[in-house]
């Protein structure tokens, strides 16, 4: 740590208390995990070097004495030398280190999404009504025959010859994206489990291994395997619905993952199987798969390992060649296709990995899913299209796109208090999220926010069936990958042709 | 290429309709007045810019040949055409389609047939090992995709197409229906919201023995085409209706799937059905679902659908548009409107609302009736 009197760094926050408002009750003391207050024998004292504008202070003050504003005092404005360069200049100048951040890219980049609208009937088909008519979301994930292998049998009655490879069945087109235990706490990880049950969906184990308390959620949890191989052995492999290898992650394209000895407790310990204390690093590749060929090999092997009872998952990175890169995925036997786009959340990423490698996860999905297409072997696998799904509007266009499902990360982080300050790395979170710290971990209560999960992912459902009746479909594989149902706004040729959309009024 | 194609660049045509169908179980043919009398009746229906027939059974001397019908816009895309043609087809007889110039339909393409076979040393054998069918449905995509100013709008054996721009009674006028024969019969009367005199547009649809004609928009219109076209089919038409025949034609002749199963795909059970069947059942319709569920027609359509065996008609799953059947001894006639049905069959032995999904489906020969409800027993 930098010790801010000797920094070039102005504090980014001012943490401002109405003293006049203030009854000295200390809570936020206590509830900041950062250390930005202390009592100084009459009043709050804070030191705004420290504040990380986590929101923590303000949500739980009694009186409505704090608030959090940027500090006026900014460095001199220059288009070209912009703050943060300047200022991440200085942190590096004085620790010699890689800047490190939690949380997606915070750049300005261009965002699809909000470039795509939707269509509606009007007259010559009609719109459904959601509350009248059955609307169905559900999605299964995993591969699916190309056609249906029957037989009549002698009573005259139409039997499946071919059974069907296995399924995540998904009572809504969400799943929670990978985050481990160890990444964020094991409260956290609690309430995405309990949500995911109540919701009929699935959450996944990240690289952190099973914990003991999340066993008995195994039909709602999809059990990762990443480069560090943490907490594999072959019970977990058979404990959850699914089984996902993990290659990149959207905010972290080719790198690996380092979760800090310091994290790594008792609990952790045993759920990764790493000694107490020790740095948990996992590797920038799988040191088993140097190539396509060697991903097959993993895949059955973990599909030897479960009697290919369960389907294997492989999640990627969005980059510049993801169209091949998932066909050979594909191809090598993946069930489903989880792809991370270049704006998807982390709990740790040097910012020149965060801020400037990969590509934007709606066109990498279009052209995934163009491209299996094209060589006709889109029914062989799923695609989960991830990395800052914002809305459920975002999610009725990625699956329009083509998706089958999406995966909610940075959104039921929000749920749980998260404020995005991108601190993740410092296992600081005054939320009780992101921390390993057993008084900041307590006050997340798992089941009240397992309810609110429930609540966020119910009502995003209850918009996408608005907006399929709105389509005039009342079936959720109606929407999936009927791109006819998209126009682009303020596109390029460029853009819309990678997104296979026309322009709006077109 | 302004009539026979579509001129404007919309991914597809709207259009809301009218239809008819009237079969004989029994295979005794009738000859145009009836359906053309049903038809007429829901003049209403359309707006004049597009009607059209399909029969079976018409061409009994050539019954072991692909009919083509052509429409062309000028005399070099029917050289160019006949050219491919004589490579790769034996034709048996080709002539002109007898019209009747009424003043009802004007501006017409020049409309030809030939009664064709593939030659077994074509040059498509250099490269594939296609069988008849599949090659004359590559001829069919290739002629009206490649050649301008042509259009095959029947390629089937022993029945035809026969449509154009006007309302179905005119159309049946202006090709002289009355003089044809057949034991099944379907019928269209069209309504488009754009490509006003786009004689291609026109219903029955057709491809090989498959004929449809079809009231309603596909809402699910733009990923029934992408798995299509994952299957090689090349949307040329762009309309709703090519994209019923097709997935058929991918369903029953492709896939083998027994025609009963092939129409759950398009108006599939709802889940909360399903969750009720009982383990097999159940085991089955949720893989038809997963496996198919692109192929889901969603949206309003109601559809009759003609193929070598008999006649289908269904609804969408929620019964969006109107359709009506009735039965009168090995006749059983279906149509938008229970007035239709009741101007050639007044008083029929039963007559019914389909449900929503619910096929009714007619089968030569076997001596089926239709029942209220359909025939599947599912």
């Amino acid at each position: 740590m930098t010790k801010s009197s000797f920094s070039n760094i102005q504090s980014e926050y001012l943490a401002i208390i109405d003293h006049n408002k203030c009854v000295r009750c200390k809570r936020c003391i206590q509830n900041c995990g950062w250390g930005t207050y202390s009592f100084g024998g009459d009043k709050i004292i804070a030191d705004h070097s420290k504040c990380v504008a986590c929101g923590r202070c303000y949500t739980y003050c009694p009186e409505g004495a704090i608030s959090i504003i940027k500090n006026p005092t900014r460095i001199r404005e220059n288009a070209n030398w912009q703050e943060n360069l300047v200022k991440n200049i200085w942190r590096q100048s004085e620790t010699g280190g890689i800047v490190i951040s939690g949380m997606g890219t915070t750049f300005k980049y261009k965002k699809y999404f909000d470039h795509i609208l939707l269509d509606a009937c009007q007259v010559t088909n009609p719109s459904i009504d959601p509350l009248r008519e059955p609307m169905e979301l559900r999605t299964f994930l995993g591969k699916k025959l190309s056609k249906l292998d029957m037989e009549i049998d002698e009573k005259g009655e139409p039997v499946l010859k071919t059974k069907m490879p296995p399924q995540i069945e998904l009572q809504t087109p969400f799943v929670f994206g990978a985050m481990s235990y160890g990444s964020i706490s094991l409260n956290a990880q609690k309430a995405l489990a309990l949500a995911a049950r109540a919701l009929g969906i699935v959450m996944n184990t990240g690289e952190g291994g099973l914990h003991d308390d999340l066993v008995p959620f195994g039909k709602n949890v999809i059990v990762q395997v990443a480069s560090g191989r943490f907490g594999v052995h072959r019970d977990y492999l058979n404990s959850g619905i699914a089984v996902e290898i993990k290659i990149g992650q959207g905010a972290k394209p080719g790198i690996g993952g380092h979760l800090p000895g310091e994290k790594i407790g008792v609990d952790i310990s045993k759920t990764r199987m790493i000694p107490v204390g020790t740095d948990a690093i996992s590797p920038a590749p799988h040191h088993d798969i140097y190539s396509i060929e060697d991903l097959r090999q993993l895949i059955y092997a973990v599909k030897e390992a479960t009697d290919y009872e369960k389907p294997v998952s492989v999640k990627v990175a969005a980059v510049h060649n993801i169209a091949a890169i998932v066909s050979g995925i594909v191809r090598a036997g993946a069930d489903i296709v989880y792809i991370d786009g270049y704006t998807g959340g982390t709990g740790a990423a040097p910012n020149i990995v965060r801020d400037h490698v990969g590509i934007p996860i709606e066109l990498a999905l279009a052209q995934v899913d163009e491209r299996l297409r094209e060589e006709g072997i889109r029914n062989e696998a799923s695609i989960i299209a991830a990395g800052s799904i914002r809305s459920s509007a975002d999610a009725v266009k990625a699956i329009a796109l083509g998706a089958d499902a999406v995966a909610i990360g940075t959104a039921a982080l929000i749920v749980m208090g998260c404020h995005v300050c991108g601190k993740c790395n410092t296992g600081n979170c005054s939320w009780g999220i992101t921390t390993q710290r057993p008084e900041l971990v307590r006050r997340l209560d798992p089941e009240v926010y397992g309810e609110r999960l429930y609540n966020l992912i119910s009502a995003w459902s209850h918009e996408i069936q608005e907006v399929l009746g709105a389509m005039g479909v009342n079936s959720i594989e109606s929407l999936r990958g009927s791109r006819e149902r998209l126009r682009g706004i303020e596109l390029t040729d460029a853009e819309l042709k990678a997104l296979g959309i026309k322009h709006a009024g077109l | 290429m302004l009539k026979i194609k579509n001129r404007f660049n919309a991914e597809r045509d709207i259009s809301g309709c009218g239809l008819c169908g009237i079969i004989n179980a029994k295979k005794v043919k009738t000859n145009g007045s009836d359906i053309k009398k049903a038809i007429s009746v829901e003049h209403d229906r359309g707006n004049g810019l597009g009607g059209g027939f399909a029969v079976y059974g018409n061409y009994r001397d050539y019954a072991e040949l692909y009919a083509f019908h052509i429409m062309y816009d000028n005399l070099p895309a029917k050289a160019d055409v006949e050219e491919y043609l004589r490579k790769n087809f034996i034709i048996e007889k080709e002539e002109p389609i007898p019209i009747f110039r009424t003043s009802k339909i004007y501006d017409h393409p020049y409309l030809h047939r030939y009664f064709i076979k593939p030659k077994s040393d074509r040059q498509d054998k250099l490269f594939h090992e296609l069988g008849d069918d599949d090659f004359v449905v590559n001829s069919v995509m290739l002629i009206n995709q490649n050649y301008d100013g042509a259009y095959v709008f029947s390629s089937g054996k022993n029945m035809g197409a026969f449509k154009g721009v006007g309302y179905p009674e005119d159309i049946a006028d202006f090709y002289k229906l009355e003089e044809i024969e057949g034991y099944m019969w379907t019928a269209h009367n069209r309504f488009p919201t754009n490509t006003p005199g786009w004689w291609g547009g026109a219903h029955p649809f057709t491809l090989l023995d498959w004929s449809i004609v079809h009231n309603g928009e596909i809402s699910s219109y733009g990923i029934n085409k992408r798995y299509l076209e994952m299957y090689k089919y090349n949307l040329a038409l762009r309309t709703d209706t090519e994209v019923i025949t097709y997935i058929l034609d991918l369903l029953i002749r492709k896939h083998r799937l027994p025609v009963r199963i092939a129409l759950t795909v398009l108006a599939p059970p709802f889940y909360q059905k399903i969750d009720k069947m009982d383990g097999d059942k159940k085991e089955l319709f949720t893989a038809l679902r997963q496996i198919y569920g692109s192929a889901l027609l969603n949206g309003p359509f109601a559809i009759v659908f003609g193929y070598s065996n008999g006649m289908v008609a269904m609804n969408d799953r929620i019964k969006l548009r109107p359709l009506v059947a009735a039965s009168s001894g090995d006749f059983t006639y279906v149509a938008s409107e229970e007035a239709a049905i009741r101007a050639v069959c007044p008083s029929p032995d039963m007559i019914w609302s389909p449900k929503a999904g619910e096929p009714v489906m007619v089968e030569f020969e076997e001596k089926k009736v239709p029942q209220k409800g359909g025939l599947i027993n599912l």
